[in-house]
């Protein structure tokens, strides 16, 4: 693939017969070859200012950084472990939440909507990325915290008896790891069914009508036959999604609690690694304190980027499938 | 359209197909369930904006400067001013870069460092924001020393780069390969041919990719914590912090006071109206791209 189209290279036959043009298709390449270099520079930047910047925290505590529990500035021992207890528990949280809903939003848009609905449906479902993290986090906290406090986590804990688990114990405060999971799950729904829609629409027609021509009911179709050939597409959306969670910050920051501890139950309040970076980093009290957030901030970017990644490569390869078919 | 391939009275006897219809019932409610719950938190995001941002929307929110604390009223002219002045500073070096990078993108599809370029465009594109926050401070704010509009422009002028660049790509390749041969045939040098014909055919879409790319930054609060930083005060200097409507949000958001509360929602609902705004006017650029396409 790695050849010229044949336009460039009649193109570039055309600027050598015409020489006074040739100085400006040069310009021109190394113009555009400037701006293509700004990414990947832009992303080193980041890696190597952010990685030279936590440097001291991770040469201090070295491993232990990312498993000790322990993080009390006033003492200056800093352990990431609970944010990144807090940002994998409040993602998991979500996507249990958005996955089943945004695939059968997906499926709804894909196999049952007439099409004067599949639109505005589409656009509603889409709408929820426009809007502001930090609008979410002001509704978390004057709707779904309230609700939460007086009505949901009371039914749960003494009305359905799980109290008894660890999961719903404890004091019912509002601003928890449920909380940030819950909010998180709107916020990850429109990535997550978008792409699925994406690839649902990308599933040959033929493989729906062989199945129904055997006799199967429309869900048996879905089940037997979209859903496959759709799979690991649908999987590179929840990672996508997933990515979406790990990093978020505003929304979350406002309703996790932010309290640096491992707690098993879903009531508590917790840290994310965002949320951490975003609550302690103007308040850093030395230069380890700052150097810890920016050694947090930059096992984020590693995750983020390992999960984005991943997601990619699982999308490309259905689309590429998909467009062969 | 019938939901199900087997008629109900053909089901009727046979115990295992009953099962079959009824799973299948079960699952094609369910499917239309989940339909209706994912457009449900809109539904109420918007009932509560409007319901609570809409009585503190007045005249004097767009005039005014924000309120003390005990005193009702006030507004919140600075952050809106601010905003639009960091809109202005990340577009301004977000888009340059990221159409030329789209352009790049477009024109040498299928090299090796232009698939590089794209994944690693993907890559940038889920950064989380307050890593290009921290990063904008320790890159721009601690060697000066101070917190500075500027700073706040570039973060999130960087977050657009990769968005701009994908969707300048996306267009750029629509364009018919015949037109570009039509104006080499004329003689026209190639990069001449790029700029004037190509880029001008897919103007619309790029432009519409911008909007997008801007609506979407226009409400990122964690890339300007560390930046902008915000500012209670009236500033326009690009070298001085400045305020900006979700750090303005967010201050008054967290807060205890309900007085604050409310200026947070008509915060929120200017601020959603304006990317609103914005989005729409990116959907009208496309309407009438593709209507005039079908002509």
């Amino acid at each position: 693939m790695s050849t010229l189209t044949p336009t460039a290279v009649r193109a570039r036959h055309t600027a050598i017969r015409i020489s006074g043009s040739a100085i400006g298709d040069r310009l021109y390449d190394w113009a555009i070859t400037f701006f293509a270099l700004c990414v990947p520079l832009l992303l080193g930047l980041i890696a190597i200012e952010i990685s030279v910047a936590g440097w001291p925290a991770f040469h201090r505590f070295g491993l232990s950084f990312l498993t000790s529990s322990a993080w009390d500035p006033v003492h200056g021992q800093f352990g990431a472990a609970p944010a990144i207890y807090g940002t994998l528990v409040s993602s998991a949280i979500a996507l249990c939440i958005a996955t089943p809903l945004a695939i059968g939003v997906a499926l709804f848009l894909s196999e049952f909507a007439p099409p004067w609905l599949r639109q505005p449906v589409a656009f509603l479902v889409d709408l929820l990325a426009a809007i502001p993290s930090v609008v979410y986090g002001l509704w978390g906290i004057c709707v779904l915290i309230p609700i939460l406090r007086v009505v949901v986590m009371p039914f749960l804990r003494d009305t359905l008896h799980l109290g008894v688990t660890p999961f719903f114990s404890g004091p019912a405060y509002g601003t928890s790891m449920l909380a940030a999971g819950l909010i998180l799950a709107v916020m990850v729904l429109p990535y997550i069914s978008s792409v699925s829609r994406e690839v649902l629409m990308a599933v040959p027609r033929s493989q729906r009508e062989a199945t129904l021509a055997l006799g199967a009911t429309k869900w048996e179709s879905i089940w037997g036959a979209v859903l496959p050939f759709a799979k690991s597409g649908i999987i590179g959306g929840v990672i996508l999604g997933l990515g979406r969670a790990l990093g978020e910050t505003m929304a979350v920051t406002m309703l996790i609690g932010n309290r640096p501890e491992i707690s098993a139950s879903l009531f508590a309040p917790g840290y994310t690694m965002a949320s951490l970076i975003a609550n302690e980093f103007s308040e850093a009290s030395g230069d380890l304190h700052l150097s810890a957030l920016m050694a947090v901030g930059f096992t984020l970017f590693v995750i983020t980027l390992v999960v984005n990644a991943v997601a990619r490569w699982l999308v490309m390869r259905v689309s590429r499938i998909g467009g062969q078919t | 359209m019938s939901t199900t391939a087997v008629p109900w009275s053909a089901v009727r006897g046979d115990a295992r197909l009953r099962r079959r219809h009824i799973v299948n019932v079960t699952m094609v409610g369910l499917i239309a369930l989940a339909a209706v719950v994912a457009t449900l938190p809109l539904i109420f995001i918007f009932i509560h904006l409007v319901d609570r941002g809409g009585s503190a929307v007045r005249w004097h929110f767009f005039t005014h400067m924000p309120a003390p604390v005990g005193e009702t009223g006030g507004g919140m002219a600075n952050a809106i001013v601010g905003t639009l002045i960091l809109m202005a500073l990340a577009s301004t070096f977000g888009l340059p870069i990221g159409i030329g990078a789209g352009l790049y993108l477009a024109e040498r599809r299928g090299e090796r460092f232009a698939t590089l370029v794209r994944f690693l465009s993907d890559v940038l594109n889920g950064l989380p924001s307050i890593v290009m926050g921290i990063f904008a401070w320790q890159f721009l704010v601690r060697p000066v020393g101070h917190f500075s509009a500027l700073a706040g422009g570039i973060a999130l002028g960087a977050m657009m780069i990769p968005m701009v660049a994908r969707t300048t790509e996306e267009i750029v390749r629509t364009v018919p390969v015949s037109l570009r041969e039509a104006a080499l045939a004329l003689g026209y040098a190639r990069w001449r041919t790029s700029l004037t014909i190509v880029l001008r055919t897919a103007s619309a879409g790029i432009v519409t990719g911008a909007l997008v790319a801007i609506a979407r930054i226009a409400g990122e609060t964690a890339p300007l914590l560390f930046t902008a930083f915000g500012n209670q005060f009236w500033s326009t200097s690009l070298a001085q912090p400045i305020a900006a409507l979700p750090l303005q949000i967010f201050t008054y958001a967290v807060s205890p006071y309900d007085d604050w509360h409310a200026q947070a929602w008509a915060g929120s609902l200017v601020l959603i109206a304006l990317v609103l705004v914005i989005s729409l006017i990116a959907r009208i650029a496309v309407r009438r791209r593709f209507s005039a396409a079908g002509d």
